[in-house]
């Protein structure tokens, strides 16, 4: 298309000789820099991914991935705090999953549109743009000090849940929106009340791209640091932890400590360059699944 | 039976819907009930006083003036309002100077008129000894102990929250510290930004697009404390070696990772602005005989003005709240920034360094709160700057 309209023969007398010819460099010009700025911009990506891949993958054993560190940190694997962040995963998505969703399906479903959607759909997005460290001073607040869970998994699950919360709304809400009304009516016209429509029709229908969403906010809250410094984490707890009331150890709580604190950095290195690995692994896996999801979603689509 | 199960959720997903809007209550008022609690700290350290000699007619110093007394940055009373005299100060660590143990007595039980009594014969002494030691009849002069005041804490030049007899609250030094950071952050990620939001949205074949938004979906998954680990094996030494620089991490080291961070943000709602750009208005402009470069430039940016300013309004909130990779990059020196190459020190990152060995309920946890009351109102603001920018947008192009 563009080809044909710059391709235009400046018929008319007013334009200066040589326009399209200008006009036609220009444009050259101005998408050979995008095109630069946008290579450059995945060459960064994969310059950060290669490196920790190549300084981090020597590092990997099985022993890396089973033990508990040892001598100071200096040595050992990291085990405790790959299942402190698999069970701080677990620990928010019991806490946002089920009111994130429900949440979702008011807002698509019952709540009469105008002032309170929007008014609810303000605040969400307002929650969303709070920052992780607010998030950990209020956890510590209310979480750790107010209701007296000290620095414990729960704490942690419970100010990580809230923070992952605007994502698994927003998603829901979306995924529902797209369903068009009439299948809803449908379902009510055969003497479904609107719960039975929602369990059996809406809530089917919009799955595949809800479970995306939960999945990207899982792997939102992998890499959160800041919500836990002061809620859950600890900088050495080799154990698993026994309760929900135990601190734990996480992935990127251990990463910022080893390789901005501690008895010998040098040593700690290889140990961060690992752990930087395996966080990168668990984000990695988080979106080709999330991705897996959605094409699968798009394929039923295209079938219908 | 079935209606009540009706009702019954129909409430819990009512409820539900309101979760956020409580949280966002919740956070304020807790952050405020903790953060409003350091105005009625008082500027001396609890149960301690500044004891003074009886002709000194001194009676208040701001905390910024007792700091500077005691590090011997004043060093005579007419700075303060007095005549020429040196100023001795006198800390309960200096007593085994002036007394031996034996005046002193075995269980310190002189001590407290001991002091008295040298403060009396010191005329250009200030001394900083508990409340409960100084003898009743003693006759000094105290300094009177006021509570800290908002304007010292907001507009104060110096963070020194651990400082004694009085610590410096003011937060200056890490607003203008975030402030600087987050702007170059962004005029670092603005051009980057928008050319690779115009290139997928307008210009770049499928294939490619295929290919760069899960690139920019990664930049956005990769966690912050990874940015920051590389920022700090990667970034800083090489700053230092470019720039010549006593320590590479710099305001610079931070803002270039809060670009790469931004830049998700920026792109991604860039982008879905120019694609909603209506389809009538790019062909129109086609048929007059305008390149594609001059339908992008003279006719979708501007219509989609209004979605690219708020990208770039969200990621300059993604760049200010940003806690981790900056605490780990920028070399935390709490003061106000000159130049881009120098350490300083965020609102965040301050939180995240010093509330683990702050005391619960003391000033310096309070006015940690109180950083995050301030941190949260920017952002809130910076989100309804977003609503109304948008909001704008629609009414235009409807």
């Amino acid at each position: 298309m563009d080809r044909n309209s710059t391709g235009v023969k400046a018929g008319s007398p007013s334009y200066p000789s040589g326009y399209s010819r200008r006009k036609r460099r220009s444009q050259n010009a101005a998408f050979a820099v995008f095109r630069i700025l946008s290579i450059f911009i995945a060459a960064v990506l994969f310059a950060i991914l290669g490196f920790i891949i190549w300084k981090g993958a020597g590092v990997i054993s099985w022993d890396f991935l089973t033990q508990a560190p040892s001598d100071g940190m200096t040595s050992g694997g990291i085990f405790p705090a790959i299942a402190g962040t698999l069970l701080l995963m677990l620990g928010s998505a019991i806490v946002a999953f089920p009111i994130g969703i429900m949440s979702g399906v008011y807002m698509n479903e019952y709540a009469s549109k105008g002032w309170v959607v929007s008014f609810i759909r303000l605040m969400t997005n307002n929650l969303s743009g709070v920052p992780s460290i607010v998030f950990g001073l209020f956890g510590m607040a209310l979480f750790v000090k107010y209701l007296g869970f000290g620095d414990s998994i729960i704490a942690g699950s419970f100010t990580l849940g809230l923070l992952s919360l605007p994502l698994v709304i927003r998603t829901t809400e979306e995924a529902l929106k797209d369903i068009p009304a009439g299948i809803r009516e449908g379902s009510l016209a055969l003497g479904a009340t609107k719960l039975q429509t929602i369990w059996k029709v809406v809530l089917p229908m919009g799955m595949p791209r809800i479970i995306t969403g939960l999945i990207l906010s899982l792997g939102r809250v992998s890499g959160e640091t800041a919500p836990i410094l002061f809620t859950c984490a600890a900088y050495f707890f080799p154990q698993l932890p026994s309760s929900v009331f135990d601190q734990c150890m996480a992935l990127p709580y251990h990463l910022y400590v080893i390789s901005t604190s501690g008895t010998d950095l040098e040593a700690q290195q290889p140990i961060a360059y690992g752990t930087a690995l395996v966080l990168i692994v668990i984000v990695l896996a988080i979106n080709l699944l999330a991705g897996f999801f959605r094409s699968l979603f798009e394929k039923r689509l295209k079938m219908k | 039976m079935k209606r009540v199960l009706e009702h019954a959720v129909r409430w819990l997903l009512t409820a539900s819907g309101f979760v956020t809007s409580a949280v966002i209550l919740l956070i304020i008022g807790f952050l405020f009930t903790e953060g409003a609690g350091l105005f009625r700290e008082h500027v001396i350290e609890e149960g301690y006083v500044l004891a003074l000699n009886r002709d000194n007619p001194v009676k208040e110093m701001s905390a910024a003036e007792i700091k500077a007394v005691f590090d011997e940055d004043i060093v005579s009373w007419k700075d303060l309002g007095w005549k020429d005299i040196p100023v001795e100060t006198f800390r309960l660590e200096d007593i085994g100077r002036y007394f031996t143990e034996a005046e002193l007595g075995p269980q310190y039980e002189h001590a407290g008129s001991a002091i008295a009594g040298l403060v009396s014969s010191h005329p250009g002494m200030i001394a900083f000894v508990p409340e409960s030691m100084i003898p009743q009849e003693a006759g000094l002069n105290f300094i009177e102990d006021s509570t800290i005041s908002f304007s010292e804490v907001i507009a104060g030049p110096e963070w020194f929250p651990t400082a004694t007899p009085a610590p410096l609250f003011g937060m200056w030094p890490l607003l203008a510290g975030t402030l600087w950071v987050s702007l170059f952050a962004i005029l670092i990620a603005l051009p980057f930004g928008i050319s690779i939001a115009v290139y997928m949205a307008e210009v770049a074949s499928e294939k490619v697009r295929n290919f760069l938004k899960p690139v920019i979906e990664l930049l956005n998954g990769i966690p912050s404390v990874v940015y920051g680990f590389f920022g700090l094996i990667v970034i800083v030494p090489m700053l230092q070696r470019v720039f010549g620089l006593p320590v590479g991490e710099s305001g610079l080291a931070g803002s270039l990772v809060l670009a790469i961070m931004a830049l998700p943000t920026i792109v991604t709602v860039a982008e879905d602005a120019m694609r909603n750009c209506p389809r009538s208005l790019r062909e129109a402009s086609l048929a007059l005989g305008a390149t594609k470069w001059q339908t992008i430039s003279k006719v979708v940016i501007p219509s989609s003005m209004s979605g690219i300013a708020s990208g770039v309004v969200l990621g300059i909130g993604r760049a200010v709240g940003e806690t981790m990779a900056v605490l780990m990059v920028t070399g935390n020196a709490a003061v106000v920034p000159t130049t881009i190459l120098e350490p300083l020190r965020t609102i965040p990152a301050t939180i995240a360094a010093e509330l683990g060995e702050a005391p619960a309920g003391g000033a310096h946890y309070q006015s940690l709160f109180l950083l995050g009351v301030i941190l949260f109102f920017i952002t809130f603001f910076i989100n309804l700057c977003v609503e109304f920018i948008s909001s704008r947008g629609k009414v235009r192009n409807s």
